[in-house]
């Protein structure tokens, strides 16, 4: 009856990745080798020449129906660290029948004899379809779906702890601002719990936090101070102006004064607390310039951990494409 | 001509009838039960040995799709789809294209389900114009066009002053007003019940609050205006409740639900399969449950397919942007009977609530098997199983989560007015 569950489509039958669509139902060992994998690659940013011959004679189309310089850029710069061809399309989402639009783009796309997608959608799912629909030999990755899953963000905020911290155990995780619509932090809810923290909690009005992010494991505050209390890892994320006018919130003023992130909330931490922010961020809004500056931020580390995870996933998804392609061979990318 | 069905387990729960009982019709009509009447000499004796036969269904939501939108189906199409299901009367609603807001809309549909040959069809007229909410439509020239009710379908009402109106009115001609009790600022933009799923999945929700809100509002006017009311579609468990209370209370309101909603729950979103697109939405377990509850206390008197054909395409796009709705006509009986597989209802709760429950909400003669009924019977296998597929399906909507599933039970015929309009011959 039922077509079978996304979350299985993304892996072969070795269990390595083939496509990656979301973190929900990946091990820890999945999401460890690909931040080890991304380490390894960190390190390549640094010498004269930066590149690997991974993805050499392969084309990788960057897929944003949706708006996003920072993430395609990124994966752009990824993709050609790993010698793969790349082509950019921004297309916009029609407003007529997106699905056959969609679906047309697609094949359209395969005829042309890409080897991997990088799809941003507006659309929650978006990526699983494009996985269900394609060709079996293209790898999808999610570049960000709708309000369900931006899996490469959550996975270079991984790293980024990771490198300061050094490991996940014990941990405790803030993530404060508008959860209700961020794929973010259903990607960084998975991971830091799969990962082994100790708390994640999820901070801001219940407009922007409903109580149903309890069953991911998560802790709900609704107080800044209580959320904030001996935390190591803060995660701001950003909130839209459209929140205001949705009845969200009354203003930003009173979310800043709030849930925004100053000096004074940012005391309420560790004193070895890092603050993380996924971009781009609002100062004034949801952080203070001193906070987003300040040597606690890590802010732009992320961008750069992004190129490396980016290029882990790239090269991991090939990889298992090949194999599954090749009858479990094992033949690297 | 007069026929005579033997050896049948005759199940009409209209008249507490379930035995291995002769039937005996003539001139359309069912004219007696267990005993030939005087002089009874049979043109046709049907032998039903090892059938359950059964009234014919009754469907009170099944949208043929036409005038209008025929790439996802047309009368001929889904009457036979229907037909197969065992379904001889069904009750479409208003939204087709012209919408059923004149007389002429309402004939028309009527006079090409008649040239089909195929179920007794009855048009529920728009409650406004165009159903934009603004203005009355001609609500008794629709229903002496044959409508059996009015409805606002799912569309809004401009405001509550012009609902309260349009009740007052239809109550001054008592005539049926049906709800689809939805509060609109609350549920747009949503596709999916709201709940851990659907947070956990990134899909905007549809609060139970949408459903409840309009429902209290809907029944503090029933109240006020005294209109007879049916409920159409609920999906929560504070629904059933609210019904149950005003029923108790004395209003003269009826409900409904959707064969799906009794059979599958927001836990299969995790499959981002649009398939399972529904408005209202797949709801909790204990939505589903409660319902079922309400069908065992009388509360809920139908169970519908909601059937809502679309072409292919309509379902090939990511979850949020496909277009709501299932089609499940023409497996609407072996699918309610999983109901009873899974101990939920009794096997008189289910024919009841696809028999003389729904023609009593809609006030329609049907779905019984009385001496004086028309001879709308089907006969059942219930034993036969089998897969429901492409190549077996007659509807033109290919949107469906039951497309290859294994069913039990299988109609085999079909009679109107006890003319054998299908046959199927495995």
């Amino acid at each position: 009856m039922m077509r079978s569950d996304p979350r299985a489509l993304q892996l072969n039958e070795h269990g390595q990745l083939k496509h990656f669509l979301t973190l929900d139902g990946l091990n820890k060992t999945i999401l460890t080798e690909i931040l080890d994998r991304a380490d390894s690659f960190l390190s390549m940013g640094e010498q004269s020449v930066k590149k690997v011959p991974l993805l050499r004679g392969k084309t990788v189309v960057n897929l944003f129906f949706e708006n996003s310089t920072r993430t395609r850029t990124t994966f752009e710069l990824a993709a050609k660290r790993l010698s793969a061809d790349v082509i950019n399309l921004n297309i916009e989402t029609s407003a007529t029948s997106k699905g056959e639009s969609l679906l047309d783009t697609l094949q359209n796309l395969e005829a042309m004899q890409s080897d991997m997608f990088v799809v941003r959608h507006s659309d929650s799912g978006a990526a699983h379809f494009i996985a269900e629909h394609c060709t079996p030999n293209v790898a999808i990755i999610n570049a960000g779906d709708g309000r369900h899953a931006h899996p490469t963000q959550a996975m270079l905020d991984m790293l980024t702890i990771r490198r300061h911290k050094g490991q996940f155990e014990g941990l405790k995780v803030a993530i404060v601002g508008d959860i209700l619509h961020s794929r973010v932090a259903r990607s960084q809810i998975h991971a830091l719990t799969t990962l082994g923290v100790e708390e994640v909690r999820l901070v801001g009005p219940k407009t922007l936090v409903p109580s149903y992010f309890k069953d991911l494991g998560a802790t709900i505050c609704h107080d800044m101070s209580a959320g904030l209390d001996d935390v190591d890892v803060i995660v701001m994320l950003r909130l839209q102006k459209e929140r205001m006018s949705g009845a969200l919130l009354p203003s930003e003023s009173e979310f800043y004064r709030l849930y925004g992130l100053t000096e004074e909330a940012l005391s309420w931490a560790k004193p070895d607390a890092i603050v993380m922010h996924p971009g781009p961020i609002n100062r004034g809004v949801e952080i203070s310039s001193e906070v987003a500056d300040g040597e606690k931020s890590v802010i732009l580390n992320q961008v750069t951990n992004g190129i490396a995870v980016r290029m882990a996933v790239l090269s991991m998804a090939m990889s298992g494409q090949v194999q599954e392609q090749q009858g479990g061979l094992g033949v690297e990318a | 001509m007069k026929l005579r069905i033997i050896n049948g387990r005759v199940i009409d729960p209209s008249q507490d009838l379930d035995a291995v009982i002769d039937v005996f019709i003539e001139d359309h009509k069912v004219v007696s039960i267990g005993e030939a009447p005087e002089g009874f000499d049979a043109d046709e004796i049907i032998d039903a040995a090892d059938r359950w036969v059964l009234p014919g269904l009754v469907d009170i939501a099944v949208a043929l799709r036409e005038p209008g939108y025929t790439q996802k189906g047309n009368i001929a199409t889904e009457g036979r789809a229907a037909i197969s299901g065992g379904v001889t009367t069904l009750v479409s609603p208003p939204d087709t294209k012209p919408i059923v807001d004149t007389p002429a809309v309402a004939a028309l549909i009527q006079d090409k389900a008649d040239q089909a040959g195929m179920a007794n069809v009855f048009p529920i007229g728009a409650l406004t114009k165009g159903l934009q909410g603004d203005q009355l439509s001609n609500m008794v020239a629709l229903t002496d066009a044959g409508c059996v009710a009015l409805s606002n379908h799912r569309r809004p009402m401009r405001n509550t002053l012009v609902l309260s109106r349009a009740l007052e009115y239809a109550a001054t001609h008592d005539l049926l007003v049906v709800f689809h009790p939805d509060e609109s600022s609350l549920s747009e933009g949503g596709c999916a019940h709201e709940g851990m799923m659907s947070t956990v999945h990134g899909l905007a929700g549809i609060p139970e609050t949408a459903e409840t809100i309009a429902l209290m509002r809907d029944l503090l006017l029933v109240e006020k205006t005294g209109v007879r009311a049916h409920f159409a579609r609920l999906s929560c468990a504070k629904s059933v409740e609210m019904i149950a209370d005003a029923q108790e209370s004395g209003l003269p309101v009826t409900a409904d639900v959707a064969l799906h909603n009794l059979l599958l729950t927001d836990e299969v979103l995790n499959e981002f399969d649009g398939q399972f697109h529904v408005i209202p939405p797949l709801r909790s377990e204990n939505d589903r449950l409660t319902l079922i509850e309400g069908i065992k206390r009388g509360a809920i008197r139908s169970i519908c397919s909601d059937h809502q054909p679309h072409e292919k395409m309509a379902k090939v796009a990511p979850f949020a942007a496909t277009e709501p709705g299932m089609a499940n006509v023409e497996i609407l009986l072996p699918l309610a009977l999983q109901l009873m597989d899974e101990g939920d209802l009794s096997l008189t709760d289910v024919i009841k609530t696809l028999t003389c429950g729904p023609a009593s909400c809609f006030g329609l003669e049907a779905g019984s098997l009385k001496p004086g009924s028309f001879a709308d019977f089907i006969l059942f296998d219930s034993t036969q199983t089998w897969v429901w597929d492409d190549s077996s399906r007659r509807s033109k909507g290919h949107n469906s989560a039951f497309d290859g599933v294994e069913l039990t039970g299988r109609v085999t015929q079909t009679y109107v007015s006890g003319q054998c309009i299908y046959s199927f011959h495995g």
